[in-house]
């Protein structure tokens, strides 16, 4: 079986990091599966094949360690700064019919929502939404910086947009109007 | 802190966020996944036998990525099975 899922995971993350990196994962994760299989056999329900779900579970594990591995040196704050260091004014100028009325317009919206989201959200939420949404960071990396968990992670995520959501309804701001304010017509 | 990218992003999300009742954590599409996938390998719907875990698909790129890769390594092992 350690082989099988071995080979499994081989497919499962070919091409998300390097070579070398993978082979001894791969290894490590299959031997670390099949431990975490024979304990957990009692809670397999049989509503899918046997090697489904221990495939599920090699995946799993190898992606929480991937993760790891990659954004262990990294920073929530260092997330939250890549954002601000990229220059996006390119991207509004690029706009084909930019007028200094739009243009405006966006630099207004841009700063309300900014608002929005400071006045609105617990410093927490803010924290996680921009690092998920802007940093790129898997959630099981910013739960950790959090010092929680991927599932209350994603929990104060779902009341962070919920909140966000009424916020600019409140505002009398729908979400087509602000996208197409910001698409390139 | 926001740029357009960002916003529009963010935007995207919010239109697709709804207080749901039975809206599933990590660990909840975690626990179905298995089933999800395989109804996926046979060629059916699994977005509409089960709604939920798509939706927590649509809004975890996580678990999204987890479910891909499965799917990558499912596909593979079939081809690798034995034809009787």
């Amino acid at each position: 079986m350690r082989l099988k899922l071995a080979r499994g995971l081989h497919y499962a993350l070919a091409g998300r990091a390097p070579d070398s990196l993978l082979e001894s994962l791969e290894e490590d994760v299959a031997q670390e599966a099949v431990l975490k299989i024979l304990a957990s056999l009692d809670t397999f329900r049989g509503e899918s094949q046997f090697m489904t779900w221990a495939t599920k579970i090699a995946v799993r594990l190898a992606f929480t360690e991937l993760r790891r591995k990659r954004w262990q040196d990294v920073s929530l704050e260092g997330l939250l700064k890549v954002e601000e260091e990229q220059d996006y004014t390119p991207a509004i100028l690029a706009d084909k019919t930019p007028t200094p009325e739009q243009l405006a317009e966006r630099t207004i919206m841009l700063e309300a929502v900014e608002k929005m989201i400071v006045e609105s959200l617990s410093d927490r939420q803010r924290q996680a939404i921009m690092a998920v949404l802007t940093g790129g960071a898997p959630m099981d990396e910013v739960a950790r910086q959090l010092g929680t968990n991927r599932n209350a992670l994603y929990k104060l995520l779902h009341d962070a947009r919920l909140r966000l959501q009424k916020r600019l309804a409140a505002e009398g701001l729908s979400p087509k109007d602000l996208l197409a304010l910001f698409s390139e017509k | 802190m926001l740029n357009p990218e960002t916003l529009k992003e963010m935007i995207l999300i919010l239109t697709n966020t709804h207080a749901g009742e039975g809206a599933l954590s990590c660990d909840e599409c975690y626990e179905e996944i298995d089933h999800f996938a395989e109804i996926s390998l046979v060629g059916m719907s699994a977005a509409e036998a089960m709604p939920l875990v798509q939706d927590h698909l649509d809004k975890c790129p996580d678990c999204r990525e987890e479910y891909e890769a499965l799917m990558t390594a499912l596909k593979f092992m079939e081809q690798e099975k034995p034809t009787d």
